[in-house]
């Protein structure tokens, strides 16, 4: 039993994936195992929605750090989006908000691939 | 705010499922004892990161062995001591002085401490001569200001 979890929405050549619950050194591979199935498709212009995630870890901010340098060889980027103040605060105290961009609504996040 | 010295203590399994179990003890104690939301979670996610550090570092997974934590409560500070008998570590070479260049590397893995540092007041470890490590956390109830104006 795990209180996360990962769903992925596609929509043309963006994909969102939306994290639930907590994620920690126990859950972060359920969330890597999701980015992994994207970049391996080939489709790297992702966007994580973090409105329902109640918790993050350093292993959880560890899978995005895994990621990003590949995603971004192969042109794509992972954006964040809608992250509540707690989850905000643990991403600010790593300066994510430098390496990332974070936006609060997730059609932002979207609009900005497509207007790119 | 709780004026004796109180004592808290969770023996557990060196499991990784087991971080949640350890995270609702932690911050139940500290909300009883009245820190507010913030400073719950942030006591949360520091002993969390110890916790991840011992299963995965000091342990590497071998989920026979045991974590232990416990949780003292004097008229100022919060103190939880996380322990293990497992492989130590050197602290000083895991420091990590400048994120911005970290983060610039990518590098993956190791902010456990760095976090543990940003979230409490204090943090130190010890490797004792009796085979066991010893990560001790401090979070005072008053900020550091308002202690030193005294």
């Amino acid at each position: 039993m795990s209180d996360f979890e990962v769903k992925r929405k596609d929509t043309e050549d963006v994909s969102v994936v939306y994290l639930k619950g907590y994620l920690d050194a126990h859950t972060a591979h359920e969330f890597e195992k999701a980015l992994q199935e994207l970049v391996d498709e080939n489709r790297v212009r992702i966007v994580v929605n973090l409105a329902e995630l109640s918790y993050i870890s350093s292993a959880g901010l560890g899978v995005f750090m895994g990621f990003i340098e590949d995603v971004r060889k192969k042109k794509g980027d992972i954006k964040l989006a809608e992250p509540t103040d707690r989850v905000f605060r643990v991403l600010d105290l790593l300066g994510f908000p430098a390496l990332y961009e974070i936006f609060k609504q997730e059609a932002e996040a979207i609009e900005k691939y497509r207007s790119s | 705010m709780v004026k004796s010295t109180k004592s808290y203590r969770l023996k557990i399994p060196s499991q990784k499922d087991n971080l949640e179990v350890i995270r609702n003890f932690v911050s139940g104690v500290a909300k009883k004892v009245g820190f507010g939301e913030e400073d719950v979670n942030k006591i949360e996610l520091a002993v969390d990161e110890a916790c991840t550090n011992v299963i995965e570092h000091a342990y590497q997974e071998d989920e026979s062995q045991d974590i232990d934590i416990a949780i003292k409560i004097d008229y100022q500070k919060f103190t939880v001591v996380v322990t293990d008998r497992g492989k130590s570590f050197k602290m000083e070479e895991v420091e990590l002085p400048d994120m911005k260049a970290y983060l610039a590397e990518l590098r993956v893995g190791g902010l456990g401490i760095y976090l543990m540092k940003q979230l409490m007041d204090e943090v130190d470890y010890q490797s004792r001569p009796d085979g066991k490590n010893e990560v001790r956390m401090v979070k005072y109830f008053l900020k550091k200001e308002k202690r030193s104006k005294k």
